[in-house]
């Protein structure tokens, strides 16, 4: 036993997926000790905010400033209101005012924004130009304001007595803050969702109930199809009879199908995580049965079983104790595989519509589900569901990297 | 041997047949035995003869498809948990391949007081139980506080088989069925434990069905013979009829693939 322990760490395979595993599951076990946040608590007002560190402008404002004299600000500065993207719609619009194209060098940026500051009128709506187009340029317009000014921003404040502005400061272009003195810092290292949640811990409460999810589900699968198995291998008969032919029922009739089935009919206000992880369950059962009947059977005629009924023990004792161990390598492996399908029918059915209920808890399907909902896919905000799809495909994988590891050590012990 | 004795078992046109339809073997097609107390008999056969699927049916381990067997004059009855217990205090085996016949989970121990459990001793104190665990042990020369805590397949092929014979020992059956329990064990071992075997026969008065393909086996031990071909027993009696005086080609052919034997107690007979 110690041996087979031994050796199953040292099978690079098995340790490379149980390593991978592990780090997951401490990741779900200790992330929500440091963040206490709630997983769904809406902080975002609007939808999918970019990955990033979120410095509150207000304490930004009048935290201590510091002066910096950096050579290349002014040019970030341009360049982050002015990408290639910006010059070419710039371009756009002045060929449609009726500028040459000779006249245009979006290169130039000093020019550019002349020939734009020039031209520019914000009523002007091109024929085929949309609305939302128009506004677009509007607030291009805007963000270009003051872009080669070397001014500084004055700030105002209204005096409470007179009721004017009085200017209270002004921000110069070298100034600079420093992000640890910003009283209120948000990092949102995946964003924020279509409802504006926290990407990052939904993720991570996600990925732990879709464990849940898998575990449940596994451990129903592997209890149904061990116990059936072992009655249909060892006793026999018209048992065995009886549970093939639910057991072929259930084969020919794909799971995906019973599950989409079952899941539409409890409804949608029934279905918590845990019943569609018990539904899951009850619907993959089959190949674990198939497969613990076939080595039940290999074994229930070898000597060492015959010896023990000899020695006089009865069915039980000798399907717990001649049966099952020899058998047990093969119902971890099961039971594992078990885990990282029924996680993966959940995100299938979630996907569908059908999985657990949408306001309790997010799993890794429900993420997937909103994303699609709200065409992440298509927007481009890669954040709403590409982690989502690397934690499914993670789990899925280390799992199997850990099943195949197993095999490898308990396939030639059992050939022997 | 008396002869008028009603016979301890006695099969009549025992027959097993695996599988269905095309795949359908014959293993064993209606054999008839009888057994009398003390006797020693032998089955030998080739490969494949049908010899263990006989053993088993005997035994009640697998159910035969036809013929009845007969145990101390009545029909066998094995059809509940305790009558089959009952049927295995009287009847027991040593199987062909020691390596696969013991529970690689199980410690030796726990094979010997399965034994003593099943002779009823369940509830006798510990210490008892270790000094007839040690006896068993000590008559087939291996030493039980070696043993303890050791797995059966830490042993060799002739210890494991020495602890078989210990395990007869403490069971005490009245029939035991030896299915060519020296066929994986090396030369030099296999005469001490039929030796051993034979010690603990003349010790408890067994009746013993010896199952091999070693005829020079058959002729020294036993009192009466079978020849198995094809599921049939072709040819039986006693050694010196059987053996010596062959009337079947395959029992002709049985004695001439072991040569060296033949001429062995070929000479001893002179
Ligand atoms: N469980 C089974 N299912 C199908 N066929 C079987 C089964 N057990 C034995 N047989 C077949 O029955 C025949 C007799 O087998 P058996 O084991 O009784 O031979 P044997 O005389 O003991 O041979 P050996 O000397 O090799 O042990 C063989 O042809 C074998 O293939
Ligand atoms: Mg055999």
């Amino acid at each position: 036993m110690k041996h087979t322990i031994r050796e199953i760490f040292h099978s690079p395979k098995f340790l490379v997926g149980f390593s991978i595993f592990m780090f997951i599951l401490l990741v779900v076990i200790f992330y929500p000790l440091f963040v206490t946040a709630e997983p769904l608590e809406i902080i975002g007002k609007g939808t999918f905010f970019e990955p990033g560190i979120y410095v509150n402008v207000y304490d930004g404002v009048n935290s201590k400033q510091y002066t910096l004299n950096l050579d290349d600000a002014a040019e970030k500065r341009i360049a982050s209101k002015l990408g290639d993207q910006e010059r070419l719609d710039m371009q756009e619009w002045l060929l449609s005012f009726g500028i040459p194209e000779e006249e245009i060098d979006i290169y130039d940026t000093e020019k550019l924004i002349e020939l734009w500051e020039n031209n520019y009128d914000r009523s002007i709506r091109f024929p085929g130009m949309t609305s939302a187009r128009q506004k677009y340029f509007g607030r291009l317009n805007t963000s270009l304001a003051g872009l080669l000014s070397t001014e500084g921003i004055v700030l105002a404040a209204e005096n409470q007595e007179t009721g004017e502005l009085e200017s209270t400061g002004i921000i110069e272009q070298t100034n600079y803050l420093n992000v640890g003195q910003v009283a209120n810092v948000r990092v949102l290292p995946l964003g924020t969702d279509n409802f504006g949640r926290d990407m990052l811990t939904e993720l991570v409460s996600a990925t732990g109930t879709s464990l849940k999810i898998g575990f449940i589900a596994g451990s129903i699968a592997t209890m149904i199809g061990l116990t059936l198995g072992l009655l249909a291998g060892y006793i026999g008969g018209w048992v065995d009879d009886i549970i093939m032919f639910f057991t072929n029922l259930f084969t020919v009739i794909p799971s995906i199908v019973l599950l989409i089935l079952i899941s539409y009919s409890i409804g949608q206000e029934q279905r918590g995580a845990v019943t569609v992880a018990v539904v899951i369950g009850f619907t993959s059962w089959v190949w674990t049965t198939r497969a613990v009947r076939a080595q039940v059977i290999s074994l229930r005629h070898r000597d060492h079983v015959n010896l023990s009924k000899l020695s006089g023990h009865s069915v039980g004792h000798i399907i717990v104790h001649d049966i099952l161990p020899y058998i047990a390598s093969y119902v971890v492996m099961a039971f594992i595989l078990q885990i990282s399908s029924g996680i993966l029918a959940e995100a299938g059915l979630s996907i569908l519509g059908l999985g657990p209920k949408t306001t309790d808890v997010p799993t890794l399907g429900l993420m997937m589900n909103w994303a699609m909902i709200y065409s992440a896919h298509i927007m481009g905000k890669w954040w709403a569901y590409f982690p989502v799809i690397v934690v499914i495909a993670l789990v899925s994988f280390s799992m199997n990297l850990m099943n195949t590891g197993l095999d490898q050590v308990f396939n030639p012990a059992l050939r022997e | 041997m008396p002869n008028k004795q009603e016979p301890l078992l006695k099969a009549v046109g025992l027959t097993k047949e695996f599988g269905f339809g095309r795949q359908k073997t014959l293993a064993v097609a209606g054999v008839d035995i009888e057994l009398k107390e003390g006797e020693v008999i032998t089955i030998v056969g080739e490969s494949g003869s049908g010899k263990t699927t006989f053993a088993k049916m005997i035994l009640g381990l697998i159910a035969p498809t036809g013929g009845e067997i007969y145990f101390q004059g009545q029909l066998r009855d094995i059809s509940t948990y305790k009558k089959k217990l009952e049927y295995w205090k009287n009847i027991q085996a040593i199987f062909q391949d020691p390596y696969s016949a013991y529970n690689i989970f199980h410690k030796i121990d726990s094979v010997l007081m399965d034994c003593i459990r099943m002779r009823g001793g369940g509830n006798l104190p510990h210490k008892e139980k270790v000094k007839m665990m040690t006896e068993a042990c000590s008559f087939v020369n291996l030493k039980f506080e070696e043993l303890t805590n050791k797995y059966p397949f830490e042993l060799s092929g002739g210890q494991m088989q020495r602890l078989m014979i210990a395990r007869i020992f403490l069971l005490d059956p009245k029939i035991l069925i030896a299915d060519e329990i020296t066929s994986m064990i090396d030369a030099c071992s296999r005469a001490t434990i039929l030796d051993m075997l034979m010690e603990l026969r003349d010790k408890i008065g067994m009746t013993v069905i010896f199952i091999t393909h070693d005829v020079g086996l058959a002729y020294y031990v036993s009192d009466k013979v079978y020849i198995m071909e094809k599921g049939l027993f072709v040819e039986s009696g006693t050694p010196d009829e059987v053996i010596l005086h062959p009337k079947e080609p395959y029992t002709k052919r049985l004695i001439s693939d072991v040569p060296k034997i033949y001429e062995e107690w070929d000479l001893s007979t002179v």
